[in-house]
């Protein structure tokens, strides 16, 4: 076998191997979507009756609750990041990363200083690469995050809020993560979280046009917003958790399918590449048999002189 | 036949229970308070406790929850909480496991967990 021809086969084989190994990460990732998919799902009942609660303390009453008012002037904001842990997944973690950036430029230009806090290896190192401060990081959960994890995001956050500016408290957070829209598309967006405004939460909850019961708080409605809102906050960044590892394992299906799908395309024009090598090698051997043979023709028709 | 009201038990990562029942008994932070069909509207923060209901064909759905809200409207309840239980779903030795565990290390709401599962399962 010539050289040539050697080398095609063994590229062949080499894209081969990585070929399976994509198309197993495809496969992987397409079962991780749906049961991402299946956790959203399941923590919705409890979300949407606590966006419900929220709304009847909000409108049934007019509580003040330092996660509800507006400071004056925003001195620093919060920013919180959510990215994965592993990479293999396109574009996904650098346009979340991108999507962060810009919501921090414009926070610094509208004067205020942004504390960042990321969930996701991919995130952190991204930060410590270019030496940016990181107010608190998490990582090891984003492929499956559960309520605890979401928990213990929250806590700091929720403390950082209520403690006042001068004591090195923050005055808002934004939220950075990646949304599930459907199989193909997921987009990366930033969303305010703190303060939150009742008007907001009410009109997510007033699409179905219905009309809130004068409630009874039990023991008394700031108390009940007291404990609520911290609850509020701890479902939207779990749900915001649980949309991010959807995303990613999408995102991830999306990027193997397509390496997969060059993979295959490789090996078929690397298949034509060497069928043409091994093709030449015969016609060569060929015109050299052929060759060799009218040369000994000719040597003998000379001798017979 | 008796009033009935809708109840649904969901925990912040699966809905736990729904059905119809009869009377629905919870503990707030002010102390136990029992729901029946027509009651008024109620929006309360839970302690950590066993919930118990009772279905309207007579059975009892007991379940142990840490920490959330009842809030209660046209005739339909709902229970919120970070982590519930149904009674049956309850191992009964892991959580003594985690009562001695958290009695060693006096973590008291862990202790506290634990004794709620126990008293959840026991009384079902």
């Amino acid at each position: 076998m010539g050289a040539q021809l050697r080398v095609y086969k063994r590229r062949i084989r080499s894209v081969s191997a990585t070929k399976k190994i994509t198309k197993a990460m495809e496969m992987i990732a397409a079962s991780r979507v749906v049961k991402a998919q299946r956790k959203v799902a399941a923590s919705t009942p409890y979300a949407t009756e606590l966006t419900r609660a929220v709304t009847a303390v909000g409108t049934g009453s007019n509580t003040k609750h330092p996660l509800t008012t507006q400071a004056e002037t925003v001195t620093r904001s919060a920013v919180l990041l959510l990215t994965s842990d592993r990479g293999l997944a396109g574009a996904f973690n650098s346009n979340a990363i991108k999507a962060a950036e810009q919501l921090t430029a414009r926070l610094e230009r509208e004067g205020k200083q942004v504390d960042t806090y990321i969930v996701g290896r991919r995130g952190v190192a991204h930060y410590n690469f270019r030496e940016r401060k990181i107010t608190e990081s998490w990582t090891g959960f984003t492929d499956d995050p559960t309520y605890a994890d979401a928990k213990n995001v929250a806590a700091p956050l929720i403390e950082a809020i209520e403690k006042e500016t001068a004591d090195g408290g923050v005055d808002e957070l934004h939220i950075v993560y990646t949304e599930f829209v459907s199989m193909m598309t997921q987009s990366a967006l930033d969303a305010r979280l703190l303060p939150l405004s009742l008007e907001e939460v009410a009109e997510e909850s007033h699409g179905k046009g219905e009309i809130l019961p004068l409630y009874d708080f039990e023991p008394s409605a700031e108390d009940v917003l007291d404990a609520l809102l911290p609850r509020y906050v701890e479902s939207r960044i779990y749900n915001a958790l649980l949309q991010s590892a959807a995303s990613k394992h999408a995102a991830t299906r999306r990027a193997m399918k397509s390496a997969t799908d060059n993979a295959g395309e490789l090996i078929e024009s690397l298949t034509r590449l060497a069928n043409a090598a091994r093709q030449a090698e015969i016609t060569q051997e060929i015109s050299e048999i052929v060759g060799g043979a009218s040369a000994l023709a000719d040597a003998t028709a000379g001798s017979d002189y | 036949m008796a009033a009935e009201l809708h109840v649904e038990l969901v925990a912040a990562d699966r809905k736990v229970w729904s059905g119809e029942a009869t009377l629905v008994v919870a503990r707030t932070t002010s102390g136990d308070i029992g729901v029946m069909p027509g009651h008024q509207p109620l929006l309360g923060v839970l302690e950590s406790g066993p919930v118990t209901i009772r279905t309207s064909d007579g059975g009892t759905v007991v379940a142990a929850v840490h920490g959330g809200f009842i809030s209660f409207a046209d005739n339909k309840l709902s229970l919120l909480a970070e982590i519930a239980e149904l009674s049956d779903e309850i191992d009964v030795q892991r959580a003594e496991r985690a009562l001695e565990r958290a009695k060693s290390e006096a973590d008291a709401s862990a202790e506290r967990r634990a004794d709620v599962r126990l008293r959840a399962a026991a009384s079902s």
